[in-house]
């Protein structure tokens, strides 16, 4: 099948052939070893799904049940996989609705391509049926976009636009079509794109700021590493693990830095930033060389900025020259991707052990676990926790399973107590916070590593922003894993309310639908769970099982997720209680 | 880091694309900077365009401006200057009655003062131009306001840089990598 699908690329680069724009536009995804798009058809974009109806033994669409399902779906297939996501809808609401999903993969650095229909270039700015000016609506959310009113121009576009989204710092990229280039035709060859002039994806790495940073680890007494998703998306997970092991240096990673080294790496000292672990965000103020890799300071990470590691030289390695000195003073800026960065700063690397050094991250994890941790996983009281829900999930995917996670509280607790053995498995709205992200996300990473078991671990809130995508993973037969985590509440704005807001809950209250019934109805195997003694069961069946299954917890109402540093405070100022 | 807030031009050379003054623009919006001026044109090299952008904002905050713009695609590069870094000048264009003319002869002394020219006169108006920095076109302004304006505007701020700035060597660096 692979072999195929290569050869098919190499004929068409080879001669051209007279063909119409929407077929140009398979072509074009089948060249770029597009397998998976993720859509909803409309006026504007009916030729294209005409030419995807005669390719569908090549490429496959799913039909969502919203095109903000469908960017979703695009996002979670990209990220679990390193692959471009590509999404497609029509010309009006429909592009409107891909904004959400693009706003997310921009902040979150996602590739996604995603293809509008556009109005007939004759009717453009008419205020035509279903036009709107996706290309401004979308251009501060897009790492490049572009509207395309020529067939001969799809070719070429297309390859920019797949060039654009994966290379250097990944983002998406929005291609808007009209329904005459579609219809148009043109002399097909397909090029891909080797680069663009006024665009450097990945800068050079400097070589002296590299041993500058060598030296300054070398000499360092207290050095800490903070990894965030750069090492996932410059796959140097190796390059990582082989220079924390070898400097001894303690290392914890922001939220999308998670599982690229596993939680259980004895180096792995935990989560920084908001609702991070204790240690890490404690020993940000006490290191004297903060080594930050593949991350961006975002202010849930550092919180008040002017009491960050004040006390610290900063190294930054980093992709994007707009990161560097953007929030947080750098002493030695690193540019470049992860990987080359870091196999030119292994052999300049002393061996260390650091253990002294460590042992206070250790201490201060042994505080935490006896005042959070353990209340969280070991409950004794009688409502149900997120923290145990999470440890059963580890218990019986052997923290092997791909955990997907929406906005609030259960995201919380989903990043501080998943088990990752694997890279790439955790999928969540880290930068744009974005509630129902989960549930399509969870459907596109499930359909890119169908071998991976994924868990979707959604609250009562966001689930149903939404749930209609229980439709796709029905029709389609996706076999992922869903756990609401139920407390009927909007769960964080509630527990800000309550610390911030004298507990006056506004609209945070929610009276929800019987959620297994609705499952059911779309003939979902569904399960829910009141009790503690029932918990484990449940679990192991879902794990188990294999299609899909919808498992419903319903959780302490108004427990908090702690540590948390309240916003504007110092990393330090973080509290257990 | 400086934090005072002065005038900076922010000189971009850009591909010549539809939609790409949008994106560069919302990068100040999004700061809330307001635009004192802006003007676009053709630079020294064919098919790049060139933005003359002038802003009221901090060192610190122009470094991070500069690097948002390099970080669109369709940027080639940007730079920010001081006033003192530049060469700079606007221009302008006055249009009143033509009467006014022979009605009041010192009109013609300001004109000679002030390095205007006069583009055009027919019976009902004249037209006069003049380039230079903005105290003297709003002097002009001043004095010709006495007398009456039909109408009247003023362009951006265009500037040259005293430093070099390498763009075609960066193209060519690009052609030669291909």
């Amino acid at each position: 099948m692979k072999t195929e699908t290569a050869n098919k690329t190499q004929n068409v680069t080879e001669k051209t052939e007279r063909i119409t724009g929407s077929e140009a536009i398979i072509r074009c995804l089948i060249a770029e070893g597009v397998d998976i798009l993720y859509g909803y058809p409309g006026g504007a974009i009916m030729p294209v799904y005409d030419e995807l109806y005669k390719f569908k033994d090549q490429i496959s669409h799913i039909l969502t049940r919203h095109e903000q399902g469908a960017a979703h779906a695009a996002q979670g297939y990209a990220r679990i996989s390193g692959k471009v996501g590509v999404a497609m809808a029509t010309s009006g609401p429909g592009a409107t609705n891909l904004v959400t999903g693009i706003a997310d993969a921009q902040i979150d650095s996602t590739p996604l391509v995603c293809i509008t229909g556009q109005v007939a270039s004759h009717l453009l700015g008419s205020d035509a049926f279903q036009e709107t000016d996706i290309v401004g609506i979308s251009t501060p959310v897009t790492k490049w976009n572009c509207q395309v009113t020529k067939a001969s121009e799809i070719p070429e576009v297309l390859a920019k636009a797949f060039y654009i989204a994966k290379s250097g710092r990944p983002g998406p990229v929005l291609v808007d079509i009209t329904k005459d280039a579609q219809f148009g035709e043109l002399d097909f060859k397909y090029e891909k794109c080797k680069g663009v002039r006024s665009y450097k994806p990945v800068p050079d790495t400097d070589l002296e700021a590299v041993s500058k940073a060598a030296e300054l680890i070398n000499n360092a007494k207290k050095p800490f590493i903070v990894w965030g998703q750069g090492i996932i998306l410059g796959q140097a997970e190796e390059q990582l693990k082989a220079v924390i092991e070898k400097a001894g240096i303690p290392s914890a990673w922001t939220i999308l830095g998670a599982s690229a080294i596993p939680t259980s790496h004895p180096l792995n000292v935990g989560m920084v930033g908001m609702h991070g672990n204790y240690a890490p965000n404690m020993m940000t103020n006490e290191c004297d060389v903060l080594i930050a890799i593949g991350m961006r300071f975002d202010d849930r990470v550092t919180g008040n900025l002017s009491t960050y590691a004040k006390q610290a030289k900063i190294v930054h390695f980093e992709i994007d020259p707009a990161e560097v000195d953007k929030n947080v003073k750098t002493d030695v800026a690193v540019l470049g991707d992860a990987k080359s960065s870091l196999s030119a700063l292994l052999p300049l690397l002393n061996e260390n052990t650091h253990t002294e050094w460590h042992q206070k991250f250790k201490d201060l994890y042994a505080i935490e676990f006896e005042k959070v941790i353990n209340d969280d996983i070991n409950p004794t009281k009688e409502g149900l926790t997120m923290g145990e829900v999470l440890k059963q999930i580890n218990i019986e995917s052997k923290g092997n399973a791909a955990i997907v996670s929406d906005v609030g509280q259960h995201q919380m607790i989903a990043c501080r107590y998943s088990e990752f053995n694997i890279t790439k498995s955790n999928i969540t709205s880290g930068g744009l916070g974005t509630m129902g992200f989960a549930l399509p996300a969870a459907i596109g990473a499930k359909m890119a590593a169908p071998d991976r078991e994924v868990v979707a671990i959604i609250g009562d809130g966001g689930y149903q922003m939404t749930i209609q995508e229980l439709g796709t993973i029905f029709q389609n037969k996706v076999p992922v894993k869903i756990v609401v985590l139920n407390n009927e509440f909007l769960g964080m704005v509630r527990q800000w309310q309550q610390l911030f807001f004298d507990k006056r809950y506004a609209s945070t209250e929610m009276t929800n639908p019987d959620f297994v019934t609705i499952a059911k109805g779309y003939y979902i195997e569904g399960k829910r769970v009141t009790k503690r003694e029932e918990l484990a069961a449940a679990v192991k069946e879902m794990i188990a099982s294999k299609d899909a299954y919808f498992l419903e917890v319903c959780v302490e109402k108004e427990d908090n997720v702690f540590p948390m540093i309240p916003s504007g405070a110092s990393v330090s100022d973080i509290r257990l209680s | 880091m400086n934090e005072e807030i002065k005038s900076f031009t922010i000189s971009v050379y850009t591909e010549n694309n539809i939609g790409l003054l949008n994106r560069i623009s919302a990068i100040f919006q999004r700061r809330h900077i307001n635009i004192e001026s802006l003007t676009t044109s053709q630079s020294e090299i064919e098919n790049v365009n060139r933005f003359v952008i002038v802003v009221n904002i901090t060192e610190n905050q122009a470094i991070k401006v500069v690097k948002q713009i390099e970080k669109q695609v369709e940027a080639l590069k940007a730079y920010y200057h001081t006033d003192e870094e530049t060469i700079y000048t606007e221009s302008c264009m006055f249009k009143i009655k033509s009467d006014l003319l022979f009605e009041e002869p010192q009109i013609q002394n300001i004109i000679k003062d002030s390095n205007a020219r006069i583009v055009t006169v027919n019976k009902k108006f004249f037209v006069l131009e003049k380039s230079g920095r903005r105290h003297e076109i709003e002097l002009l302004r001043r004095e010709l306001n006495v007398f009456g304006i039909m109408q009247f505007v003023r362009s951006g701020r265009i500037a040259v840089t005293k430093e070099e700035m390498k763009i075609s060597e960066m193209l060519s660096a690009f052609n030669n990598q291909l």
